[in-house]
């Protein structure tokens, strides 16, 4: 056996090697956007390489088709870029999901694409993260895209976000074009409604791993954190929880057997607020109240579960509960509604036209809707607002008024990202149309193309 | 009822009560459980016949621990399915059939034997049968009129699964178009088909290797005994230890030696190797895998290296 197949079959841990392990760690979702060529799949590849999250047999197949390619160094970017096509013109086309962890914190990164459809995958990679790194050529500076990529990642709730100034070599270094950066991005990033200590910027070559995981020689000037160690110590910010608890009913669990004959358990996920054994509720869109007899979670009854646990809720007394049904607190009420305006991110090809008929799946409750009004567009060429719009197309971002046929318990986006969010599907093929945030104003972007 | 026949229930879950107190904070492992449960209980809700792919490996037995927490006390409302290439670790296939016996679930096999048999598939010239999987599982699909099939997949396994969605249309054929994705938003899945299509539902999208063996040690999950290190006879080939089998043995010029050795996965036995290792235990796994230099396919399968899309290629025409 010759000595490469031996290290490729050798296995066992060199022994005594201590392998630092935390038994509880927690969780940090982040995405990342960019324009193309920026440097973001580099950066990516660079983060996972430098944390070891990249293992010897598909850093050898890098190596290997990068050699292929006529390249003298290892293209990090080919890690990450999945897809045949994306290898092929060396663009990245769709959110893809990688996963990396330190000793500190375990990461789910959605690496979304900077080129056309931008705004689709920025909107999806956002939709679920508690922090984006938005990229910036240093030699390029805060362009038009940044402004829009920032304001997407506003209007989405996204609640801190980091600047990565890259190709920070290309410019020798030089601190000053990193601070002129730095505070044009804080000015723009404060008209979107961000503080300060939300926004971090920090000088990175993702190519040679300046300020990635170490902090760079090079950057004597710059005394923040790298790039990682940022992301390992930022206090993972929690989803708005100024609205009280939120369950929408995924399914109705009823054993009927010998050993459970009566058990009815509501299940789902709670969406906002935390639920006590013992507290009041209402059931909506119905009204009716009861007590919770029981908050049965999968490792068996608890006196309590907060926002993100999957749960099962008992009653004390017999509704009629469904799917779609949501059980809230009797405290804070969501309102019922079956009009409402939202902040609308097309997706797809096929336009939103007046009066068109959709379906509105929100939480766990798919309803016929229809678009009463196109209020607003945020035109993404003339960089302004358009009143009373004839259609919204792919990429498009407007506000639109939606009837729906039957009433939604529905909270405001900003108060709620589960409880406030929807999406619209295509009633013909089912497609994913629109991502919905309800009574989201469009003053952020407006305010992101003025200043 | 009262709250302690429900505790009663057994699950093989951990006894201590502490682990029923919901933190308030959400940690990584029970961040990834609620998840899988949410996604498991969306299909339930929207899907008519759903079906758990099920082949006895580690992730088929996570996924379905996940399945009995998400419905319990109440049975999984699904069956299992399997798609036996005829290569099967003996072990495993017992493994599989006492674990469906336990909780009394139903299990559905598709053979790719019998297409063989018929003509209908022809052996490869490698003897591996883990790409002929595809249209047996297809038909099965088709027959069994399943519109929902849940997979371990997991998208830290390989590049072209880490663009995979959770919840994954397939066309009547059985395609995966990776273009032509449907945006996955918040926690809001899209279980909308039409006739004919099925949807691949993946609830260990978000898990790694490590956090699914992190799970299967806090959970106290049994697993089929080749994961753990034991004594076997293996001969060396394409770089990987493989075992005797029904799939053929050593040639002439492949020497058997007797190693300790356990499995990273469980597949195709004509395909699947062996690595050398003396983790005897679940924490002897966790540190080994956290030590590894090599991913789990990268290390084990050789169907993954056929090429640099092998994966992506499997997946349009319908693989796992």
């Amino acid at each position: 056996m010759s000595d490469e197949t031996e290290t490729l079959t050798r296995f066992a841990p060199d022994s005594g090697t201590e392998v630092a392990l935390p038994v509880h760690t927690d969780l940090l979702r982040l995405a990342t956007a960019g324009s193309v060529d920026d440097g973001k799949s580099t950066l990516v590849g660079r983060l996972l390489h430098d944390t070891k999250s990249v293992l010897a047999d598909q850093l050898d197949a890098v190596h290997r088709a990068s050699a292929d390619r006529g390249l003298s160094t290892p293209d990090l970017s080919l890690l990450v870029d999945g897809l045949r096509a994306e290898r092929e013109q060396g663009i990245t086309i769709d959110v893809a999901y990688r996963y990396f962890a330190t000793g500190k914190r375990t990461f789910v990164l959605a690496d979304t694409p900077g080129h056309v459809q931008y705004t689709r995958n920025t909107v999806t990679g956002a939709s679920t993260a508690q922090l984006a790194v938005l990229l910036v050529d240093a030699r390029k500076g805060v362009v038009e895209q940044t402004r829009r990529h920032a304001a997407v990642l506003a209007l989405l709730g996204v609640p801190r976000l980091v600047l990565a100034v890259n190709k920070i070599d290309m410019v020798d270094f030089d601190e000053s074009v990193h601070t002129a950066i730095a505070q044009e991005f804080a000015r723009h990033a404060r008209a979107l409604g961000y503080s300060d200590e939300d926004v971090v910027t920090v000088p990175v070559s993702a190519l040679h791993g300046d300020n990635v995981v170490e902090r760079s020689e090079r950057t004597p000037w710059y005394e923040g954190p790298a790039l990682l160690e940022h992301l390992e110590t930022v206090p993972v910010a929690p989803d708005p929880h100024d609205v009280p608890f939120r369950l929408p009913v995924q399914y109705v669990i009823r054993p009927r057997t010998a050993e459970y004959p009566d058990y009815r358990g509501y299940a789902g996920q709670v969406a906002a607020g935390v639920v006590n054994e013992g507290d009041e509720v209402v059931v909506l869109p119905g009204g009716a109240r009861s007590r919770v007899s029981m908050v049965d979670t999968p490792d068996g009854p608890a006196q309590s579960a907060a926002a993100g646990r999957s749960i099962t809720v008992l009653l004390e007394d017999d509704l009629d509960i469904a799917r779609g049904d949501v059980i809230v607190s009797a405290d804070n009420q969501p309102s019922v509604t079956d009009e409402f305006d939202a902040t609308v991110c097309w997706l797809a090809e096929k336009p939103l036209s007046p009066r068109a008929k959709v379906l509105i799946k929100h939480g766990t409750r798919t309803v016929q809707a229809m678009a009463t009004e196109l209020a607003t567009r945020f035109d993404e060429q003339e960089l302004s607002s358009v009143d009373a719009p004839e259609r919204l197309e792919l990429n498009e971002i407007g506000k639109v008024r939606f009837r729906t046929s039957e009433s939604l318990p529905i909270d405001a986006y900003a108060d709620s990202r589960r409880t406030g969010s929807f999406i619209v599907l295509d009633p013909s093929d089912g497609s994913t149309l629109a991502a919905g945030l309800i009574g989201v104003p469009l003053d952020p972007l407006a305010s992101a193309v003025t200043r | 009822m009262t709250t302690e026949a429900i505790m009663d229930q057994n699950l093989d879950l951990p006894e201590d009560p502490a682990t029923s107190e919901a933190p308030p904070q959400v940690d990584n492992l029970d961040a990834l459980e609620s998840e899988a449960i949410h996604i498991f209980r969306e299909v339930a809700g929207e899907f008519d016949r759903p079906v758990i792919l099920f082949s006895g490996g580690k992730d088929s037995t996570v996924l379905l621990h996940l399945a009995l927490k998400a419905f319990r006390p109440a049975p999984v409302p699904f069956p299992l399915l399997h798609v036996d290439t005829g290569h099967n670790f003996e072990e495993v296939l017992q493994f599989r059939d006492e674990l469906v016996s336990r909780h009394d679930l139903r299990l559905v096999v598709a053979r790719v034997q019998d297409w063989i048999d018929d003509g209908r598939l022809s052996e490869r010239p490698d003897g591996t049968r883990n790409p002929l999987q595809t249209q047996p599982l297809l038909e099965a699909i088709e027959q069994n009129r399943f519109d929902a099939v849940f997979g371990g997949g997991r998208r830290d396994e390989e590049r072209a699964r880490a663009k995979e969605r959770v919840f994954s249309l397939r066309d009547s054929f059985g395609q995966w178009d990776p273009r032509r994705q449907r945006p996955e938003l918040w926690n809001l899945y899209n279980g909308k088909h039409r006739a004919g299509e099925h949807m691949r539902v993946f609830p260990l999208s978000n898990w790694t290797e490590l956090d699914v063996w992190r799970y299967i040690q806090r959970e106290k999950i049994e697993l089929a005994k080749l994961y753990y290190a034991h004594r076997r006879e293996v001969f060396h080939r394409d770089g990987m230890w493989l075992t005797s089998g029904p799939w053929g043995g050593p040639r002439e010029d492949e020497e058997v030696h007797e190693k300790t050795v356990r499995y990273r996965t469980v597949g195709d036995g004509s395909c699947t190797g062996a690595v050398e290792s003396e983790a005897y235990t679940v924490d002897d796994v966790i540190a080994e895998v956290a030590a590894s230099h090599l991913t789990e396919r990268g290390a084990t399968r050789a169907d993954d290296r056929m090429s640099e899309a092998a994966m992506e290629d499997r997946k349009r025409e319908g693989y796992f």
